[in-house]
């Protein structure tokens, strides 16, 4: 089927269309969503389109929103919650862990909890220390909630479809720097891309790059570099911390010995932390050398912008961490 | 807290009866079998002295209506129809239990009941409850939902954030709040700037349903009854029943029993004496046979349910590992 180049803006707001087409159970609800239409923009005319019942402006209340979400969905309906930005959802971490993943395991199957928390996360844009977090990883750690972050617009429609199609709750966190950011998505109304399956972005042979959400893009452009002084570097995309599929990470290490971990996370008990226990626990006798992780570095994030750059990964600081292990 | 007149059948009444007995009798034995180390855990608030609350306001809704609660929650569930035996396998951590063991006593649910649970995070079912009222607005629904809080959770922003999402989207939701005087040690009035904790209606722009003698099963029917019309029509409806409990808030509640002579006082005023009351005054003293009749069956089920529970498997490793998600 056709495919076209888009945002992923355009991408997620088609995707969330389509949804909404398909399954009337399926409503929105959050902060500035419906005649603001949405502060990234996602849902764009959707009031116009289907009414207030289906396009639900919030107060500003996380606790609330991601609350009666896991109501809605326990009772029937598909609910997609937007918190404005993922720095917001400490605010509702009880409602989305205490709750949401929770539900279904207390209660011993008794109930579904079919919903989707979207959340825009990442930094770099002088928002401080409060505005610029990726704390996807803290989410994931806990079951009974999936956890997925695209790092394109074609993987952002097949994923947030999956999503929303998931009879479990999912945290769904869209990168603000990506929104703009065009790539060829598929037209197909049935287009998934399944919970939990990893991505080959990029193939090589003599280290494996492994990233999520941003961290793909600074991955890419270090492979770019890389391959210019012979060094041929293979990129995975996660695309969800939970469920993790390692299967092509172990895959690729098998063939590279090498690993280095891009996250725009910050490094303590990280993403980076868990892709390197589970390689040294299981991929042990492959490895040539020690998994390196390129993080953000371990403060707050400041809001002048030259030294705010200085706190976040890029691609020549995963060129650097690869050269240190080759 | 004015008294009014209601008029009630007698089947109407002996039912509310039953039900107070037996909540009561099921904490009483399960207080007993926690000592025997039956009931594990470190968790057991018992319902006994709230019990009018309950079953006033649980019988006086439909049976497509929905109920939710906190983790004071085995006489709601009973009150909603929940099989005790099952409840009481749920607090032995048996694998027939309503939540297959995994819940225990702060979490009995029953999908089939429309009893949605009992929930241990305090507020953490409000927004729960409010959600559950989005569906009944979207379908078009004639269901409401009955929301219990404790005057504890009228102090978190779990409660703030639900009641005002409920009156500004007009949700069909009746939040009725138990105040039993005490947010676990701490009293209403040390905790809460406004004690008549139903006047906060009004900062939300919603119905104040007023406060009512919770220890008398007739008034809170008829109130929760006046209160289902209402919220189906209009929207959500704040309610304060001023109740008792007879326990500590848990089973680690060390202080309570310093509040001996407030309690009598409550204790003047036990569900079961008031409506006891109520019956004789209604239908003489002839009543007692009837009642005591009632309380034998009662002790039979008790003990049936407990029979029940100890015979019950325990969990397996598999169940351990099962529902985390919707495979």
């Amino acid at each position: 089927m056709a495919e076209r180049n888009m945002s992923m803006r355009d991408a997620l707001r088609i995707a969330l269309h389509e949804e909404m087409e398909r399954d009337d159970t399926v409503f929105v609800m959050g902060e500035e969503v419906a005649y603001w239409h949405g502060t990234h923009k996602v849902t764009r005319e959707f009031i116009n389109e289907y009414g207030e019942s289906r396009v639900k402006d919030t107060p500003i209340s996380e606790m609330a929103i991601a609350g009666a979400a896991v109501g809605a969905a326990m009772a029937g309906l598909r609910p997609v919650a937007e918190i404005m930005t993922i720095n917001f959802a400490f605010l509702a971490f009880d409602a989305i862990i205490n709750h949401a993943a929770k539900i279904r395991y207390m209660f011993d199957g008794q109930f579904k909890v079919p919903m989707v928390v979207r959340s825009a996360t990442g930094w770099g844009m002088q928002a401080t220390a409060s505005h610029s977090q990726t704390p996807e990883p803290i989410f994931a750690h806990f079951p009974g909630v999936y956890v997925g972050c695209p790092s394109n617009a074609r993987d952002a429609k097949g994923m947030l479809k999956a999503a929303i199609r998931d009879d479990n709750p999912v945290l769904f966190t869209e990168v603000i720097a990506l929104y703009p950011k065009p790539s060829p998505v598929p037209d197909d109304p049935d287009f998934i891309i399944p919970i939990g399956k990893s991505d080959l972005k990029r193939e090589g042979d003599h280290v494996t790059l492994v990233a999520y959400g941003r961290g793909v893009e600074w991955a890419l452009q270090a492979a770019d570099q890389l391959e210019k002084d012979g060094v041929r570097a293979e990129v995975v995309d996660m695309r969800w911390l939970r469920p993790l599929d390692m299967s092509l990470v172990f895959e690729s290490f098998k063939k590279t010995n090498r690993c280095v971990v891009v996250e725009e996370s910050l490094p303590h008990f990280s993403f980076g932390s868990e892709i390197a226990a589970q390689i040294q626990e299981q991929m042990f006798d492959y490895m040539d050398a020690p998994i390196k992780r390129v993080s953000a570095l371990d403060v707050p994030l400041p809001f002048a912008h030259d030294i705010e750059l200085m706190a976040l990964p890029n691609a020549q600081k995963v060129v650097d961490a690869v050269k240190e292990i080759l | 807290m004015e008294s009014q007149s209601i008029t009630v059948e007698r089947e109407q009444l002996l039912e509310w009866y039953r039900q107070i007995v037996l909540i009561r009798l099921f904490e009483e034995r399960s207080l007993e079998l926690y000592h025997e180390k039956k009931i594990g855990g470190v968790y057991l608030h018992l319902y006994n002295g709230q019990e009018a609350t309950g079953v006033g306001a649980v019988s006086a809704l439909q049976p497509q209506d929905h109920v939710i609660t906190a983790y004071r929650d085995h006489g709601i569930a009973i009150a909603k129809g929940v099989d005790p035996k099952y409840v009481m396998a749920e607090m032995f951590g048996k694998k027939t239990g309503t939540s297959g063991g995994k819940g225990g006593s702060m979490h009995i649910a029953s999908a089939e009941h429309r009893m949605w649970g009992g929930y241990a995070i305090v507020g953490g079912h409000l927004p729960i409850a409010a959600g559950i009222a989005i569906k009944a607005r979207y379908l078009h629904l004639d269901e409401v939902t009955l929301c219990f809080v404790g005057d504890g959770a009228s102090n978190n922003g779990y409660f703030h954030e639900a009641l005002n999402l409920s009156a500004v989207w007009n949700l069909p939701v009746i939040w009725l709040i138990e105040n039993n005087m005490y947010g676990m040690g701490t009293a209403v009035e040390r905790a809460s700037g406004q004690v008549e904790l139903h006047k906060r209606a009004v900062g939300y722009g919603m119905e104040d349903g007023g406060r009512i003698d919770g220890m008398d099963v007739t008034v809170v029917n008829d109130t929760v009854k006046h209160a289902r019309d209402f919220v189906i029509k209009n929207g959500p409806i704040l309610i304060e029943s001023m109740t008792y409990r007879y326990e500590g808030h848990g089973v680690s509640d060390k202080i309570f029993k310093e509040r001996a002579q407030e309690m009598a006082k409550w204790r003047d005023r036990d569900p079961i004496e008031v409506l006891t009351g109520h019956l004789e005054q209604m239908f003489g003293e002839d009543i007692q046979a009837e009642l005591q009749r009632i309380r034998l069956n009662v002790e039979h089920e008790v003990h049936e349910a407990v029979e029940y529970a100890e015979q019950s498997p325990a969990p397996t490793y598999e169940d351990l590992l099962r529902n985390v998600y919707v495979e």
